[in-house]
């Protein structure tokens, strides 16, 4: 009998098999955290970023689509159905990603970068994957996530030494990791999402 | 602070005034920039640059009305109308 194989990390994404159980998180907070950033369309403190800002949270929306896509393969079921019609306790997104923070612009960027950070240790375990397709789709994630950086990276930048900045980036760092019980507001955020879905049942796009 | 950003839209063309952005710095201006004129395929490249960077002249002297340095200056149409009318002259004979 050979030796037992040392244990990998348990936090490691590359554990757990199916597409479902590392993908479906992933897929959750970016489609989610893109909700959250898209609720700054038209009120950002000024166009430029508004337009950016935006860009942003469509990104991680098409990030989003991409890995349901992938899961939707291995499960025999579709990105939207994934997306919107599972009930709430389903989703299996950070808190972190569910808090709403308009119009709080400097915890919203604190978010924003802390998030970033997370989301790039990430995807860079998913560049390693032994399923061709999850690592290649990482690969085009990386790449449209690098703008992300330096965006979330100049803002840093300009609030690193702002007061408020510092405090949100103190009070949300704990939460970057945190999974389990949803905040009270993600169904509020859940009913406004799958509104149009649950009310016209079947239709299409 | 302004940037004024000039776009290309294909390989060769000149670059033509897009618009401006307000950034706090010239990293900003770029991300901006890119956002506004660039993630739709419409420019191939982009110029940025600080709006003091332009220098711009706006006051053309022509004091003794020199309409010869100008295109409306030579009226050809009477011309070009007198000589087509001759052409046809021949023509006919």
């Amino acid at each position: 009998m050979s030796e037992p194989k040392p244990e990998q990390p348990s936090n490691s994404l590359l554990q757990g098999g199916s597409r479902a159980d590392v993908l479906l998180p992933i897929a959750d907070d970016e489609l989610i955290l893109g909700w959250r950033n898209s609720e700054w369309t038209g009120i950002a403190p000024f166009l430029e970023e508004d337009v950016a800002f935006s860009s942003i949270a469509q990104n991680e929306v098409g990030h989003a689509r991409a890995l349901y896509q992938l899961v939707a393969e291995e499960l025999g079921t579709t990105a939207d159905e994934l997306a919107f019609d599972r009930k709430p306790e389903e989703y299996r997104c950070s808190p972190f990603v569910e808090l709403r923070l308009v119009p709080d612009w400097a915890k919203t960027i604190a978010r924003h970068c802390l998030y970033e950070d997370a989301d790039e240790r990430r995807i860079k375990e998913l560049l390693e994957s032994d399923d061709p397709e999850v690592a290649g789709l990482a690969a085009k994630i990386d790449r449209e996530e690098a703008y992300h950086r330096i965006h979330s990276r100049m803002w840093f930048d300009r609030l690193q030494d702002v007061a408020q900045f510092q405090e949100a980036l103190e009070e949300l760092r704990p939460m970057v990791d945190q999974r389990g019980e949803h905040l009270s507001e993600f169904e509020q955020l859940w009913e406004e999402m799958t509104e149009v879905r649950r009310s016209v049942a079947g239709a299409t796009w | 602070m302004i940037y004024e950003v000039f776009r290309q839209e294909r390989k060769g063309q000149a670059f033509a005034h897009a618009g401006s952005v307000e950034a706090p710095n010239e990293e900003f201006a770029e991300w901006y920039a890119r956002e506004e004129f660039g993630r739709r395929g419409e420019s191939v490249a982009l110029w940025v640059v600080p709006r003091e960077a332009v220098h711009e002249i706006d006051d053309f002297i022509d004091e003794l009305e020199r309409n010869y340095h100008r295109v409306d200056g030579y009226p050809l149409k009477e011309k070009l109308r007198e000589a087509r009318e001759r052409a046809q002259a021949r023509a006919t004979k």
